[in-house]
């Protein structure tokens, strides 16, 4: 039953070839079974998800079962749960446990959905390879030697070893779509504003966005459906109702013009990537789109952007970890200073005091203009890009990451190498756009992820589009099992 | 470019975040190298251009006024390090 | 040397509104600790800001009370510090967009002069929470109910010249937000809270001196003496032939002195920026014009109607329209007895007196503007005279009832009646042989003085209640026929 797809698993439900309880339990103890080979969960919430699922045969029973209803998942443990012990993959919040649901938890939980736990994840989701975790990196299932990406690896990583069929997960300069591209599954980063941030531990405000993994596109399309949707306690919500994500999924992409921006295939992009990724293309083609060449001209500045518009609203985000009301306090302030400087200094970790550290300077005092102001125009041109890209395409595609997954402890001493994981994922959050991120082949043995980028609130369309590519490929139901399988057949 | 050390502290006294010595030559060479990186901003024309702090053109939506939340204080107060009295407790306050 | 001082307050004002600025937790005060801090007031983590439009409203209101420009586009932006009383790390309020931009307003002086004082700009602004300072084995305890209260911070140009203008200032202010009904400014409670920028330079010198910035002056009272004592120790500073470090300090009610807050001496640095939770708050044209429709009369429109409408003089009429309440108790009074300047005389004499000495507010006034009006009509009809009425208003105040039920009580009423009264200054006459035999012989001129006497001895005789008028009359016709 592990293999199921989301879409799978609900016919199966319905059609009463298995109930939420039986793939629950399966599902709980695969994680017990196999994840201290890929640590990409925290915390599994065994009993609860059992006492969600046997609700869920009742409804379903009923007839009156939600989209979702029995649908075993994962949540990324940025969101809050109530009861739950909520980590922020941080030691500041190993004891924290919130009396409050994020919406995208509640959404979830009125569509039916079951939680499993909640996953791994780079530390306050600053880290591309889920290694800033103070609970230990998450390793790629189709190596474990290998990262998995981050900032959502634990979601990806659940999702590709099959302990769970789909996982929410939150992007703010590529961490849903970049492990998804390392682990061979389908992530998708809405519109900024698509889905509610409250309840989410807030890393980059004006760039969080909250979006699903899962195998494929389609299954991205039913968690989506679920997670969005207004909520008038984020200011910045779009407000928009909700909408059925799996409508357009059939739609032909006949005529589709994708664009292909020079700049995604330049220097610094692996060459096997980039022929993964020319293939996918090529293959549109067959599907009857059209290939445009196109130009995002600021594209080199997105990264320099970014990491100083991050930082600098992550210095103020996390500036209400103080050791005060909720979290890490340090043994025996000397002082309130102490208290301060000793909780902070012990309750991050060194990736989370670099940023905050870089926010700082580019906020303060004679700094500002020359950093954080001007990073904000420069954002506005990067934005510009895009807006006139789309005036003449539909899409635009392009690699997710660079090359694939790393070995660990490759990068972790050069933050800037690793800064640049992100280097085609980061402009679109910098802009608000969708992106998505979805299976194209490998490298070796290791997955390259195809990016798809949207305009403002067009998932539906990037959704059908890439369900279009994957009735015709094969790609995305590759597993890594086989590979572990096989590897460990071959050892006997 | 490069960070030095008085620099560093002062970030750190602002953030609160407390470094050891021992590693402030590292946090200021990591440092130098991620504003290296964003240095790169500085050659870029920008006059004319409005900052942009936000990704799309939304407008805040106000809220009503009225009282909603209802009084949790012992759910939240479990929460918290030290407390007393339905007080939140830190180290001495000098004003 | 002569010096002038210049001084420039910030004035924190308490908005009013049922819950905070940025959630749906309840504002009202006096509540047990914690309580009424919610998830997102805690700064608990994913919680998130949603604005309460009351509090725009209320500030609108402001700006047009202030004939400011109201910021159709506001902006909140972060300032970052830490301090316990502060859960997010940042107080959210606004810097380069505020609500209201600048405007400008006129206070009246005691010596019945005016000017006009401007209004650098008002912002909206979070409150923080309150650290308690009672030992709790060695530390402090957080409360923080008040975080999150909706504030207005009203800054001023450096246009006042004396402590008395800086009061004159702070009391329009209150005068103007209570009139508009958006803050309750009570400052006992720190609804209203002042801040003073404090300088001194010699007179005719256009250079600003250094200032120094008083926090926290909790009355007005206070915000005098406080002027006063810093402007009096940066003369002796300069005259000295010392300079005056720029600093916050922190005014001694005790000891009627300014002493340094070292404590809030490092420099800060608040790396402001605009809040990314929160976008732009847009407000329409329309949205404006209908506020301002629904403006209240403001104090110096009612002073000047009042001057009209009932005649008042000048100083009457500022002293009556000060606070709404007042003024609201006046035209009751007026309208019930159809007195107005009597009204007016009333109120700030006695009433003024009395409340003065009880410490009570109008609204808490012992004596209703029905009961005083009550009184105010047996002066008119002649059932008592002016100084009985002192005695029947005490009575009032006292819980002894309306003014007819003491009159009655106290049988205090006046005596018109002819017959009696000439029956008491026959005696009177009959009894002031060497009085009577002066007045004869008197000059005509100086004999209505001597009347005096006689009419004194017959309101003794009458217990005060001989009506003054009818004593006045029969007793020259009596005298006169005996001369």
């Amino acid at each position: 039953m592990h293999q199921l797809t989301i879409a799978e698993i609900i016919r199966g439900l319905r059609d009463k070839q298995f109930s939420s309880v039986e793939i629950t339990r399966q599902l709980l103890d695969r994680i017990q079974q196999q994840d201290s080979n890929y640590n990409s969960f925290i915390t599994v919430t065994a009993e609860q998800a059992l006492q969600r699922a046997e609700a869920a045969d009742r409804q379903l029973a009923a007839g009156d079962a939600p989209a979702l209803c029995g649908v075993p998942i994962a949540h990324k443990d940025i969101f809050c749960t109530s009861g739950v012990r909520t980590s922020c993959g941080s030691k500041m919040l190993d004891n924290f446990v919130p009396p409050y649901d994020a919406t995208v938890v509640e959404n979830l939980q009125h569509a039916g959905a079951v939680s499993l736990g909640k996953t791994n994840m780079d530390e306050f989701a600053m880290g591309s390879s889920n290694e800033t975790s103070y609970y230990g990196p998450v390793k790629n299932p189709w190596n474990t030697d290998r990262v998995s990406g981050g900032s959502s690896g634990g979601s990806a990583a659940a999702v590709a070893a099959q302990l769970v069929p789909g996982a929410t997960a939150t992007d703010t300069g590529g961490s849903i779509r970049q492990p998804a591209a390392l682990t061979n599954t389908t992530g998708l980063k809405p519109t900024y504003g698509r889905v509610s941030r409250w309840g989410m531990v807030a890393f980059a405000s004006s760039l969080d966005q909250a979006g699903p993994i899962a195998r494929n596109a389609e299954d991205c399309a039913h968690l989506l459906s679920a997670m969005a949707g207004p909520d008038r306690r984020d200011s910045t919500n779009l407000q928009r109702d909700a909408e059925d994500f799996t409508a357009d999924l059939n739609k032909s992409v006949q005529g589709l013009k994708i664009g292909v921006p020079k700049e995604y295939f330049g220097e610094g992009l692996n060459a096997d990537t980039a022929a993964r990724v020319q293939d996918a293309l090529k293959e549109f083609e067959k599907l009857g789109a059209e290939l445009v060449d196109i130009s995002l001209p600021h594209t080199d500045l997105a990264v320099p952007a970014y990491y100083v518009i991050a930082p600098a609203e992550a210095s103020a985000n996390l500036s209400r970890f103080d050791g005060v009301r909720y979290g890490y306090r340090c043994e025996n302030p000397a002082d309130l200073r102490d208290l301060y400087m000793r909780s902070r200094g012990e309750g991050f970790g060194e990736e989370v005091k670099r940023r905050i550290l870089v926010g700082t300077y580019a906020l303060s005092a004679g700094y500002y203009d020359a950093y954080y102001n001007k990073a904000q125009q420069v954002r506005r041109l990067i934005k510009q890009d895009f807006v006139d890209a789309f005036g003449k395409v539909d899409v635009i595609m392009g690699p997710t990451a660079p090359s694939p997954a790393f070995e660990i402890g490759a990068k972790v001493a050069d933050p800037v190498a690793m800064y640049l994981e992100d280097i085609y994922t980061i402009a679109t959050n910098l802009a608000g756009l969708p992106g998505m991120s979805l299976p194209c082949g490998r490298v070796g043995n290791m997955p390259v992820g195809l990016q798809i980028i949207g305009n403002y609130l067009d998932e539906a369309r990037m959704l059908n589009v890439a369900h279009q590519y994957q009735q015709a490929t094969d790609w995305h139901r590759a597993s890594a099992l086989s590979l572990t399988e096989a590897a460990a057949a071959g050892g006997e | 470019m490069s960070v030095d050390a008085q620099t560093v502290e002062k970030l750190a006294e602002l953030a609160r975040i407390a470094i050891s010595e021992e590693t402030v030559e590292e946090v200021s060479s990591r440092l130098g190298d991620v504003l290296q990186l964003v240095d790169k901003l500085q050659a870029v024309h920008t006059e004319g251009v409005a900052p942009m702090a936000h990704p799309l053109d939304a407008v805040q939506v106000l809220r009503a006024d009225e009282v909603t939340e209802p009084n949790r204080r012992e759910e939240f107060l479990a929460l918290a390090p030290q407390s007393e009295q339905g007080l939140y407790l830190v180290p001495k306050v000098i004003d | 040397m002569e010096w002038e001082i210049v001084i420039g307050l910030e004035v924190h004002v308490q908005l009013s509104t049922q819950s905070k600025l940025f959630s749906g937790a309840s504002t009202r005060f006096g509540a047990e600790p914690n309580t009424q801090a919610c998830a997102v007031d805690l700064a608990m983590p994913g919680t998130l800001p949603v604005p309460n439009e009351a509090a725009f409203r209320y500030a609108t209101l402001f700006g047009l009370a202030m004939n400011a420009g109201i910021g159709r586009r506001s902006v909140f932006e972060r300032k970052n510090y830490f301090y316990p009383d502060l859960p997010k790390g940042y107080q959210t309020t606004q810097l380069a967009k505020p609500i209201v931009g600048a405007g400008e307003v006129e206070i009246h002086l005691e010596d019945g002069s005016s000017k006009k004082v401007r209004l650098h700009h008002a912002h909206l602004e979070e409150d923080a929470g309150k650290s308690l300072h009672e030992d709790f084995h060695g530390m402090s305890g957080i409360d923080l109910n008040r975080a999150g209260t909706p504030l207005i911070e009203i800054v001023s140009e450096p246009d006042m010249r004396s402590a008395a203008e800086a009061v004159a200032y702070l009391k329009k202010i209150h005068s103007i937000v209570t009139y508009l009904g958006i803050s309750d400014g009570d400052m006992s409670q720190g609804s209203l809270r002042c801040d003073a920028n404090v300088s001194v330079r010699l007179k005719g010198e256009e250079k600003l001196g250094t200032r120094t910035e008083l926090k926290n002056i909790n009355s007005f009272r206070f915000v005098e003496k406080a002027i006063k004592v810093e402007a009096e120790r940066q003369i002796d500073i300069l005259e000295d032939g010392g300079s005056i470090l720029q600093e916050t300090r922190l005014y001694d009610s005790d000891k009627n002195e300014t002493r340094s807050m070292r404590s809030k001496e490092v420099a800060n640095d608040y790396r402001y920026f605009p809040c990314p939770d929160l976008l732009p708050v847009e407000l329409s044209e329309d949205y404006i014009d209908r506020l301002r429709g629904e403006m209240p009369e403001l104090p110096d429109a009612k002073a000047a109607r009042f001057r009209e409408q009932y005649q008042l003089s000048a100083y009457d009429a500022d002293q009556l329209t000060q606070e709404r309440a007042t003024a609201d108790y006046f035209e009751t009074l007026a309208e019930q007895c159809g007195e107005p300047k009597l009204a007016a005389n009333w109120m700030t004499g006695e009433l003024a007196a009395l409340l003065n000495r009880q410490e009570l507010t109008i609204g808490q006034s012992p004596v209703s503007a029905e009961h005083l009006a009550g009184l105010i009509a047996r002066i008119k009809d002649g059932t008592i005279s002016s100084k009985i009425a002192k005695q029947v208003f005490e009575a009032i105040a006292s819980g002894e009832g309306d003014a007819d039920t003491v009159i009655d009580k106290r049988g205090l009423k006046q005596v018109s009646d002819t017959g009696a009264i000439e029956k008491m200054v026959d005696e009177v006459i009959a009894n002031s042989a060497r009085q009577v035999e002066n007045y004869r012989n008197a000059d005509e001129d100086k004999r209505p003085k001597m009347m005096g006497y006689f009419v004194g001895q017959i309101m003794k005789a009458s217990k005060g209640q001989a009506n003054p008028q009818v004593i006045n009359k029969i007793l020259r016709e009596k005298l006169d026929a005996l001369l």
